[in-house]
């Protein structure tokens, strides 16, 4: 039996009479690449909010990593990473200097070693004395990605890994993200609403519609089930099934 | 957390500036209304520096205060908060950062200031002695307890409630009696400034320049105070950051 990475059971969140996140339950098996797919306001990023602790269910259980996270939120964190467009680092500081902090913030080890070596993993070793505010938007996003990898994670969680990115960086980017997986055998679950990183990166994809799971399977079952060619076809028919 | 202050100290001027830029100011200036009103009060005349003690001391507390809060606001301004919180950081240790980051901007600051007064007006804030180092302690914990409460505000209520930082010290400065005794403000008043650790010091500073006692009385009254004041403190800015996680603030904290 595999063992789940993310074990979510009744989780809701309301912010007053607004329901952002409407009674989900499900796993993320270990090892396996998971999305949650669905349109702006979805829920996507308010679940991996409440997974990383960030923000309190109004009612549920959530398990990461085997631990309760609403309990034991700080046995877990060092073994998870996250990265989201709407998290950023300090654009004074140099990447190494970045690193160099959240390096010590999850106490690993051989510090520069670790730097140096992520650094090389993602082509960022002409970037580490730049300041972080004088990089492109792919070069930022690649060094947040840096930041979640210093931890080697068992759990990834990541917001929108390709948003804002050009089609070659974010190509390079899903193929590190693939390779990473690959080779560290680590759990990452991703919101998206970009089909073709969900189709190429994911074993499983939930769907998700005003904060509920309205279906679930691989991307190959999906178009399947819904007799389409791409998951774009597919998240259409979803998204619009209800309100048309 | 640390580090990453001194690495942002290192990479910014402007930054080294201000941190001894306004205690410097304030020390020239009031350095200046000393001398004048030290010819003209016989009450000022009994202690030489009694307007550069206090403008120096206060700025103890007001560099204290800002060095919690600014430091906090640092992290907002980049929106590195939501990458700290999933760190294995924890809030207490994130404040302890705060307040050690604030320790240091205030020696610093501060320190020029005292060193630059002994230089223009021949007046050392050091030859107070020990009693200087409790009114440094008294003042560096009480700016810390009012910095915990400002950055729970900002948490809140988003950047806009910045302005706090520099408005409740300047609104808390007429009740401390920094230059004037407590006795001068309204009957009604002093209750509310006696409930302030800074009127307690400043009684006790004037006490040692002007009378040379040191008085206890004082000082444990400020102790007691601060002891409240950054335990309230320390609360408020737990429940501000348990708020926060509540009301998904931690990631999309803004204006």
């Amino acid at each position: 039996m595999t063992v789940a990475a993310i074990e979510v059971a009744g989780l809701c969140k309301r912010f007053g009479e607004v329901i952002a996140v409407d009674n989900i339950s499900f796993n993320v098996p270990s090892g396996s690449t998971c999305a949650l797919l669905g349109g702006n306001g979805a829920g996507k990023t308010t679940t991996l909010s409440i997974l990383l602790g960030l923000l309190l269910p109004s009612a549920g259980t959530i398990r990461v990593l085997g631990e309760d996270m609403l309990k034991y939120r700080y046995r877990v964190l060092p073994q998870l990473s996250f990265t989201s467009p709407y998290a950023d680092l300090p654009h004074r500081l140099t990447v190494r200097q970045n690193l160099s902090v959240y390096a010590r913030l999850y106490s690993v080890q051989d510090i520069e070693g670790r730097i140096e070596e992520t650094a090389r993993e993602l082509d960022l070793s002409g970037f580490l004395d730049r300041a972080y505010g004088s990089l492109s938007a792919g070069q930022r996003t690649r060094v947040s990605l840096a930041k979640s990898l210093l931890n080697r994670p068992r759990l990834l969680l990541m917001d929108e890994p390709t948003a804002s990115l050009d089609p070659d960086t974010a190509d390079r980017m899903r193929r590190y993200l693939a390779a990473f997986q690959r080779r560290t055998e680590a759990t990452i679950l991703l919101a998206s609403h970009n089909m073709q990183e969900v189709e190429r990166l994911c074993d499983d994809v939930l769907m998700m519609k005003s904060g509920r799971i309205v279906d679930r399977g691989s991307p190959q079952a999906l178009l399947h089930k819904y007799g389409r060619d791409t998951m774009e076809q597919v998240f259409l028919d979803i998204v619009r099934a209800v309100d048309d | 957390m640390v580090l990453r202050y001194l690495y942002l100290m290192r990479s910014s001027w402007p930054r080294m500036i201000e941190l001894v830029y306004w205690p410097t100011v304030q020390m020239i200036l009031w350095g200046f209304i000393n001398q004048f009103l030290v010819g003209q009060s016989p009450w000022l005349a009994q202690a030489a520096g009694l307007f550069i003690a206090a403008v120096l001391l206060w700025d103890v507390l007001f560099r204290a205060q800002l060095g919690v809060s600014v430091v906090f606001f640092e992290e907002m301004y980049s929106r590195n908060l939501g990458h700290l919180f999933v760190s294995p950081l924890r809030p207490h240790e994130l404040v302890l950062a705060l307040l050690s980051i604030s320790l240091m901007r205030t020696l610093v600051g501060v320190g020029a200031a005292a060193l630059l007064a002994m230089v223009f007006y021949h007046y050392s804030i050091f030859a107070m002695g020990l009693p200087l180092l409790a009114f440094f302690v008294n003042l560096l914990v009480m700016g810390w307890a009012i910095g915990l409460v400002v950055v729970a505000m900002v948490l809140r209520h988003g950047l806009g409630a910045e302005s706090l930082a520099w408005a409740v010290v300047f609104a808390i400065t007429p009740l401390s009696g920094v230059y004037y005794p407590v006795k001068v403000l309204p009957d009604w008043l002093q209750p509310l400034a006696k409930a302030l650790p800074s009127t307690h010091v400043f009684e006790g500073m004037r006490a040692v320049m002007i009378e040379h006692t040191f008085r206890y009385d004082l000082l444990a009254n400020a102790a007691a105070l601060n002891t409240l004041y950054l335990l309230v403190g320390g609360a408020v800015f737990l429940a501000a950051f348990h708020a926060a996680r509540k009301r998904d603030l931690l990631l999309h904290v803004g204006e």
